[in-house]
């Protein structure tokens, strides 16, 4: 390493996670691109062009995009939106108690255990935390048998193959993405601030809204954009806890790419959400700017 | 805190309580799905929820179930692979964004990130496709390849704050005390960046681990690992077995995720310093 000129040195250091990026990250998202505006031949793989100024200026190569408009898509496309919307909302909702619980109020001593508890289901296995609401919501499941037992209802509830049950699996595995952030912010809180506006004469609910939540919006914008993006592209938690007609985009680019074997159109609607997903980023991007933190 | 409850006392610690009892509704919320499911591993009943008493016997049946042994030693070579070369190929890309200006920072910042934003299934989709096109052979090498992709970016990042973190005149000091760069980098930085490696390391392990989306588009015949495995299990029915494998895993990876948050913790503890 010492004798290697300091200027390559960086390079050298990087050369193979842009080898690796580039080549099995990069390019095939960049085939994805071009396969987009290619057309399925009848035995599933791709019909080759030969007129190429036909192709485009018949408008021919976009028909992938053209078909991905079409209602049954559109309506999949809007369901798998509001959604995740919806998922954003409900975390963000459910976790800002408990992160202001555990940044303000919880003892010192029960903290970091506390702590520790919101970060491990982070990163434990989500097809198995998604497995165990089958558990518990399948007919034969905990819910309906508690639900007997105690005599509330005499036949077993559907409760598991619907959109009810994605959306619990949805908010269930994606809440520590919220708790996570939103906690942090609120830990950065100076509290003086909240001392200046009680003595200004705010009330709880004005201190809270005027100054608290503003000042942990950050934490909030972070929390979105980690629950939202894994929402909209969800594929287990609607393929194990939703019926046939809770499908949502992720399940529908399986399809294309497994047994539709249709990679054109696959390729056309894992860009689309692929774009949706970049605009909010983006958006989160110029919003951390204007705060002057460093995003990247 | 004592000098904001000094207003109205009684009605700020009556919302503490609330507020305590709401967590831990939430955290109930959390772990209760994932303490059922472990509890049910150890009974006796069959199809229903009801509890008929304490046995082994799923346990006992996995051990014997081959197609289960497979998916487990395929898991464990995908993830001992994965770590290795994530580390290997993350760890220095960590040191040169912690350590060194050069042009391209920025877009190189960015190609790290943009693994763990894009969607899983988009990522999955796109490599299957080019595997396809470059005539590549699925097998446990595909299942290598995507999980080393997602992991590199987790090891960049934990390595570089973690040297962010760390402070630069222990390396300075080295210099002035004649050490040459490559000593200095041997017996000071290494010691110092070690823990956040091996961190990175376990929770990359954790990651191929679990993960079912990527590899179920890039596995090929005979690369089933236990996340697939307990995929096409569950869908052809929910049984006591799964819940016993299910029970497995969780408690590996969250045990391996504990160790990694230990060796986390403190970004220059001091007796690692020699």
């Amino acid at each position: 390493m010492a004798d290697l000129a300091p200027r390559s040195r960086p390079f050298l250091l990087l050369l193979p996670t842009w080898l690796t990026l580039g080549l099995f990250f990069v390019l095939p998202l960049g085939i994805v691109l071009i396969l987009s505006f290619a057309q399925r031949s009848p035995t599933g793989s791709i019909s080759p062009v030969t007129d190429w100024w036909a192709y485009i200026s018949s408008g021919k190569f976009l028909s992938n995009y053209a078909q991905s408009l079409d209602g049954l898509y559109l309506r999949i496309f809007w369901r798998s939106l509001w959604m995740a919307v919806l998922t954003t909302v409900l975390c963000a909702v459910i976790a800002y108690p408990a992160a202001y619980y555990l940044a303000i109020a919880a003892p010192t001593r029960w903290k970091g255990l506390l702590l520790a508890l919101a970060v491990i289901p982070f990163w434990t296995s989500f097809l198995v935390r998604t497995y165990a609401w089958m558990l518990i919501l399948r007919t034969q499941g905990l819910a309906n048998d508690l639900l007997i037992a105690a005599h509330l209802i005499k036949e077993p509830l559907d409760l598991l193959y619907n959109q009810t049950s994605v959306m619990i699996g949805l908010v269930y595995g994606e809440l520590p993405f919220m708790l996570l952030p939103v906690y942090a912010s609120l830990e950065k809180l100076d509290r003086s601030l909240l001392e200046a506006a009680s003595d200004l004469g705010a009330g709880k609910w004005s201190r809270f809204w005027r100054v608290t939540l503003p000042l942990t919006a950050p934490g909030l914008a972070a929390g979105t954009v980690l629950v939202f993006v894994p929402s909209l592209g969800q594929f287990v938690v609607s393929d194990l806890l939703g019926g046939s007609r809770s499908m949502l985009i992720g399940n529908m680019i399986q399809n294309q790419f497994t047994t539709a074997r249709n990679q054109p159109f696959g390729s056309a609607l894992a860009l689309e959400l692929t774009l949706l997903v970049l605009l909010l980023l983006i958006a989160y991007a110029a919003y951390a700017r204007k705060r002057g933190e460093e995003l990247l | 805190m004592s000098q904001i409850t000094s207003k109205g006392k009684g009605t700020f610690s009556a919302s503490h309580a609330a507020l305590a009892v709401y967590t831990g509704a939430v955290y109930l919320f959390l772990y209760a799905p994932i303490v059922i499911l472990i509890v049910f591993s150890f009974n006796r009943a069959k199809q229903t929820a009801v509890w008929e008493g304490f046995t082994l016997e799923w346990y006992a049946k996995l051990l014997g179930n081959a197609e289960v042994g497979h998916a487990v030693v395929n898991s464990l070579i995908v993830g001992g692979l994965t770590t290795l070369l994530a580390t290997l190929i993350g760890t220095p890309a960590g040191l040169a964004l912690a350590r060194h200006r050069f042009p391209g920072e920025t877009v190189t910042r960015a190609l790290l990130y943009l693994p763990l934003v894009i969607p899983e299934i988009v990522f999955g989709a796109a490599l299957v496709t080019l595997l396809g096109l470059a005539g590549f052979r699925l097998g446990l090498w595909s299942v290598v390849i995507a999980h080393v992709v997602f992991s590199v970016p987790y090891v960049a990042i934990v390595v570089r704050s973690r040297l962010a973190g760390m402070d630069r005149s222990l390396e300075e000091a080295a210099a002035d005390l004649g050490a040459s760069p490559a000593e200095a980098f041997r017996r000071v930085t290494l010691p110092l960046l070690m823990p956040g490696v091996v961190a990175a390391g376990l929770l990359v392990f954790t990651l191929s681990l679990d993960d079912y989306l990527i590899t179920s588009f890039v596995a090929g015949v005979g690369a089933t690992t236990l996340p697939l495995k307990i995929y096409s299990m569950l869908k052809t029915g929910v049984t006591p077995e799964i819940n016993a494998v299910s029970s497995l895993l969780l408690v590996v990876t969250m045990a391996l995720v504990l160790v990694a948050q230990v060796l986390l913790r403190d970004p220059t503890p001091k007796d690692n310093v020699r």
